[in-house]
């Protein structure tokens, strides 16, 4: 199924959770902030978390910055 | 001790540094370090899925320094608060440095909604630094929705050039019942102890530090001008006066008064 993240198409498998989408993406839970459809997850749900068809996720994480 | 304090909490350092540009982590570390700085600024990107960078925040003691996420890239209130929240989520304490810029040339702060957006923050139990004009109005404004200081600008955001809108700094400076912290455009350690001669609280500075060949060595010389500048201002300036006034006797001349 399709999902958008950080404003990208991106193909993941059916009923995928999150913490599987990380692990796919080689993302460490522990570096990332996640918002899923405009609402911001706590990394306890991580693995709870199920996709679903055009979901819109934003990964973010910290950078430097002034 | 002559401690800065907000919101409750106390420093030792009135140098912040932002930890943007610098050409690597361990550049950025080093200029930490070299500037006995406690507070330091991050931004929040999106991360680049088709090559996954390490965060940058594995490499910054969380004991010794204050993280403070910006809200840099909002254009308007909704963005910064989303921002701040987002910062929130990571686990990062309640602070935010308040940044509205829709202005991409001059990257100046929207007065109009960083005031909405602090206002929407401070409900929300963050403690706000707002950056914003140096305008003293504006920045009774912030104190009265609740701001922890108020951050003026000396001249637009990286640009090195000093104090600006020095005359309008004074007048938040004189006014200001929040700590004022002079933002943006400090090129030089000259920059950051004017800013602390005339009384400001403390200064952020990035650019000058990142943007030269030795950064640690720039944030050392930098954290003695703030030093020196906050030293003149508790010891108090001199008055300033258009003639000359000797220093020396004006008496016993190895000359005949005709």
């Amino acid at each position: 199924m399709e999902l958008k993240i950080n404003g990208k198409p991106f193909q993941v498998e059916e009923n995928s959770h999150i913490d599987q989408l990380l692990k796919q993406l080689e993302l460490n839970p522990h570096q990332v902030i996640i918002e899923l459809n405009r609402n911001i997850l706590k990394k306890e749900t991580f693995a709870d978390t199920r996709l679903s068809q055009g979901d819109t996720l934003e990964i973010i994480q910290f950078v430097g910055g002034g | 001790m002559d401690n800065l304090i907000i919101a409750g909490r106390s420093f030792r350092s009135r140098l912040m540094i932002g930890t943007g540009k610098f050409s690597s982590n361990q550049a950025m570390v080093s200029a930490m370090e070299a500037s006995a700085c406690e507070i330091v600024t991050v931004a929040l990107r999106r991360v680049d899925i088709s090559n996954p960078q390490d965060s940058m925040l594995q490499h910054i003691d969380h004991q010794k320094y204050l993280l403070l996420p910006n809200t840099s890239g909002a254009r308007d209130a909704e963005e910064a608060v989303r921002l701040a929240r987002l910062a929130r989520a990571a686990g990062c304490e309640p602070w935010v440095k308040l940044e509205v810029t829709p202005d991409p040339y001059y990257l100046l702060p929207d007065p109009i909604e960083t005031l909405k957006a602090a206002e929407i923050l401070v409900k929300e139990g963050f403690t706000v630094l707002p950056y914003m004009p140096a305008d003293p109005v504006l920045a009774k404004r912030l104190e009265d929705v609740g701001a922890a200081t108020v951050m003026p600008l000396g001249a637009p955001i990286g640009t090195n050039r000093g104090l600006r809108t020095r005359d309008h700094l004074a007048i938040i400076i004189e006014q200001a019942r929040v700590p004022v912290v002079v933002d943006a455009g400090l090129g030089a350690p000259s920059h950051a102890a004017e800013a602390m001669e005339m009384g400001a609280d403390a200064v952020l500075v990035n650019t000058a530090l990142a943007d030269t060949p030795n950064p640690a060595a720039m944030s050392a010389a930098f954290a003695k001008g703030v030093q020196a500048g906050r030293e003149a201002f508790l010891a108090g300036l001199g008055r300033q006066r258009q003639l000359a006034e000797a220093s020396s006797p004006l008496t016993g001349f190895l000359r005949n008064e005709s």
